[in-house]
């Protein structure tokens, strides 16, 4: 009752045939429902990303269109199958997605799925360096935010949460980059390494695509610091906004868990104000964390393919910003399913672990 | 710390229309800095507003203008003189773009939000009400888009509705109904909690009794009591709309700055301006974003904060920050599903 934010209600509409019979189901059963859960709504997404996109024509004639001679078009549109009917093309579209194979691009002729080999490490490790920066700024604000509540820091603090979810990360990464690169020349502009440490890394053996994480394991120091100074500015822009988030959280519930009776029984021993904060009032109230983390992957997601574009990341949402510019409605719909799978798996793993910490979640 | 202060509905009955208007009687149960901020919203959401009424008186030049009597406007030149903030690259006035770029941004958030207002609650009250294998699939059906990054959704519907081109009134439309589909999840959840809550009352009952078809039931009986949480998410959603519509524009979907002037397209072209030092392209468009998200979020959470008794009561013994604007929404449905 003390926690103002609950899980989210992914399962509160009575959808689970568990819910129904409170007692019954252990966690084994839990996970396999959410498992099983999976796939109507990867395949919910993949039908209406699959029937908008048709709606309004077919791929070459967009990417293509007025490029070439009416005839010429023609022809490629019938040797792509673009000229068949739409079930028909749409029950082809599953059986390819089931073999892994997410279609070609037309502007450049790649695979989707070798795309993602080359550029998911790149969005990866944007998105795991910007939770770092989330949950660095998040906590230990939220926290001293909620023990000086009501206070200069706690007011103070709510003004910077809100103007981290009020600024837009290309805003925040633009403005970043003027103060940071370009007039005081402390980081570079944009961006994953340089040349040299981009090929020391590329050439390794079995390399992970996160360049730190290669940096490391090869020992390559110089390289090493390269790629972490044209990290941090991204990490930044894309960790603000969702520390803001966290700050708010970890506040509101430090709040919450702070008033209840083993924290006034704690007091009355006299434990001291720092390490009630610290020790006896934080764990509960990173519960709620877990699960709106789940949330916001979803949210980084989206805000990556900005940050992305703002400092010329080469990730998937790079990629996905210049195939929308050259008007290649393939690729884009192919990254689009490839971020839904995402999307539902890291749910899952989110739903899963938040049930492994409160029992609560799985009734 | 659990007791929750008795909601107090006795006093709306009661005051002069004036004061029972939303933003009026929200005002008068605030204090301390909680007032503060709904003053500063208020405040910062009213200039957008004049602005973007204004922007013919306001604006020094058209948003698409390159010249003027004394010729064309130099390209990329410093704040100061005869351009207050500067001219972009292609010679546009950076101040009037900025002013004009208002009157997008509130067209695109009118007709995004009534949109998807009129479609989630016609589709939250029918699904609610009917129940059935209808309501299990728009409820998977919208979950499925609530759990998928928002702008990724807005994305596939420009697409879809304008094929990535942009036209005068087809950019500002295209946007706004990418905006509506990522919001119709929300305002269905809500609403449809509300309504199978509404279901199991007596009244509804007794219309049903009198033989009230399923029709009137829910457009006279529940959408009447499903719809007051409307007023705060309405708030909250025209801020993520102008976020959407600059992430849109700034990945090239805005409008062409011939037809609209738009934040987000105009940031999109201010990043090359960057990294030769030219900062005043891209900080102005950018803070007019921050200024408009800004004062309509802080209007939402005062809204949000005072609306619940809970927060407000806190308020009155000091201060007490709501849960952000997304987890406020999420917060409120989950309230919502959980009383259902």
């Amino acid at each position: 009752m003390t926690t103002l934010i609950e899980a989210p209600p992914s399962d509160a509409d009575g959808l689970l045939p568990t819910k129904k019979k409170k007692s019954g189901g252990g966690l084994g059963q839990y996970i396999l429902i959410r498992f099983l859960l999976i796939f109507p709504t990867i395949f919910i997404l993949v039908t209406m990303v699959f029937f908008l996109m048709r709606i309004t024509g077919d791929p070459i004639t967009a990417a293509m269109g007025g490029r070439l001679p009416p005839e010429q078009l023609q022809q490629r549109i019938h040797d792509a199958g673009y000229d068949r009917p739409l079930p028909v093309q749409y029950f082809e579209y599953l059986g390819q997605l089931v073999t892994g194979n997410f279609g070609t691009t037309l502007s450049d002729n790649r695979q989707v799925t070798e795309m993602l080999a080359t550029y998911g490490s790149a969005t990866l490790e944007l998105t795991i360096n910007a939770l770092i920066v989330a949950l660095l700024v998040g906590i230990p604000f939220g926290m001293i935010a909620a023990h000086r509540r009501d206070h200069l820091p706690d007011a103070v603090l709510r003004v910077f949460a809100i103007l981290c979810y009020a600024t837009p990360v290309f805003f925040a990464g633009l403005l970043l980059k003027l103060t940071f690169a370009v007039w005081l020349g402390w980081l570079p502009v944009a961006g994953r390494a340089k040349t040299s440490s981009e090929l020391a890394l590329t050439g390794l053996q079995a390399p992970t695509g996160i360049y730190w994480l290669d940096a490391l394991r090869s020992g390559n120091m110089a390289a090493l610091g390269d790629v972490m100074a044209h990290a941090v500015l991204p990490a930044v822009a894309l960790g603000l906004l969702t520390a803001g988030i966290f700050l708010r959280l970890v506040r509101t519930n430090l709040i919450g868990t702070l008033g209840r009776d083993y924290i006034e029984a704690g007091r009355s021993r006299g434990v001291s104000e720092f390490r009630l904060v610290t020790k006896h009032a934080y764990k509960p109230a990173l519960i709620p964390i877990i699960t709106v983390m789940g949330l916001q992957i979803a949210v980084m997601l989206g805000g990556a393919v900005l940050t992305e574009k703002t400092f010329e990341w080469k990730g998937l949402g790079f990629q996905l910003a210049n195939y929308l510019t050259a008007r290649d409605f393939v690729a884009v719909q192919g990254i689009v399913v490839l971020l839904a799978v995402i999307v539902a798996i890291t749910n899952f793993i989110v739903d899963i672990v938040a049930a492994l910490i409160d029992p609560r979640v799985r009734y | 710390m659990s007791t929750i202060p008795p909601v107090e509905a006795a006093v709306h009955r009661k005051a002069p229309l004036l004061k029972r208007l939303p933003v009026i009687s929200h005002f008068n149960k605030s204090v301390g800095l909680q007032r503060g901020m709904l003053v500063v919203g208020l405040v910062l959401t009213g200039t957008f507003l004049l602005t973007a009424i204004f922007a013919p008186l306001l604006a020094p030049y058209g948003f698409a203008q390159l010249s003027d009597a004394d010729g064309s406007f130099p390209t990329q030149q410093a704040p100061g003189g005869k351009h207050l903030l500067g001219t972009t690259v292609g010679g546009y006035d950076v101040l009037s773009r900025v002013i004009w770029g208002s009157q997008t941004a509130i067209l695109v958030i009118l007709v995004a939000v009534v949109l998807s207002i009129f479609a989630g609650v016609i589709l939250g009250l029918v699904s609610g009400y009917l129940g059935g294998w209808l309501d299990r699939i728009l409820v998977v059906v919208a979950d499925a888009i609530y759990a998928f990054p928002s702008l990724l959704v807005a994305i596939v519907m420009a697409i879809v509705i304008s094929g990535g081109e942009s036209s005068l009134l087809g950019g500002v439309l295209a946007a706004a109904i990418s905006i509506t589909v990522v919001f119709i999840p929300q305002y269905f959840r809500v609403i449809r909690a509300e309504t199978i809550r509404l279901k199991a009352e007596p009244f509804v009952e007794s219309a049903k009794v009198v033989g009230a078809s399923s029709i009137r039931i829910m457009g006279r009986h529940i959408y009447r009591n499903a719809t007051r949480t409307l007023p705060l998410i309405f708030t909250l959603n025209a801020s993520e709309a102008i976020l959407t519509l600059a992430g849109l524009g700034f990945l090239g979907f805005g409008i062409e700055p011939s037809s609209a002037a738009e934040w987000g397209f105009d940031l999109n072209k201010a990043l090359a301006d960057t990294t030769s030092g030219i900062w005043w392209t891209g900080v102005f468009p950018g803070l007019a974003i921050v200024w408009t998200v800004l004062g309509l979020t802080l209007v939402g959470e005062s809204i949000n904060d005072l609306n619940d008794p809970r927060l407000r009561g806190r308020k009155r013994a000091g201060n007490k920050g709501g849960p952000d604007s997304t987890a406020a929404a999420q917060a409120a449905i989950s309230a919502d599903v959980r009383s259902s």
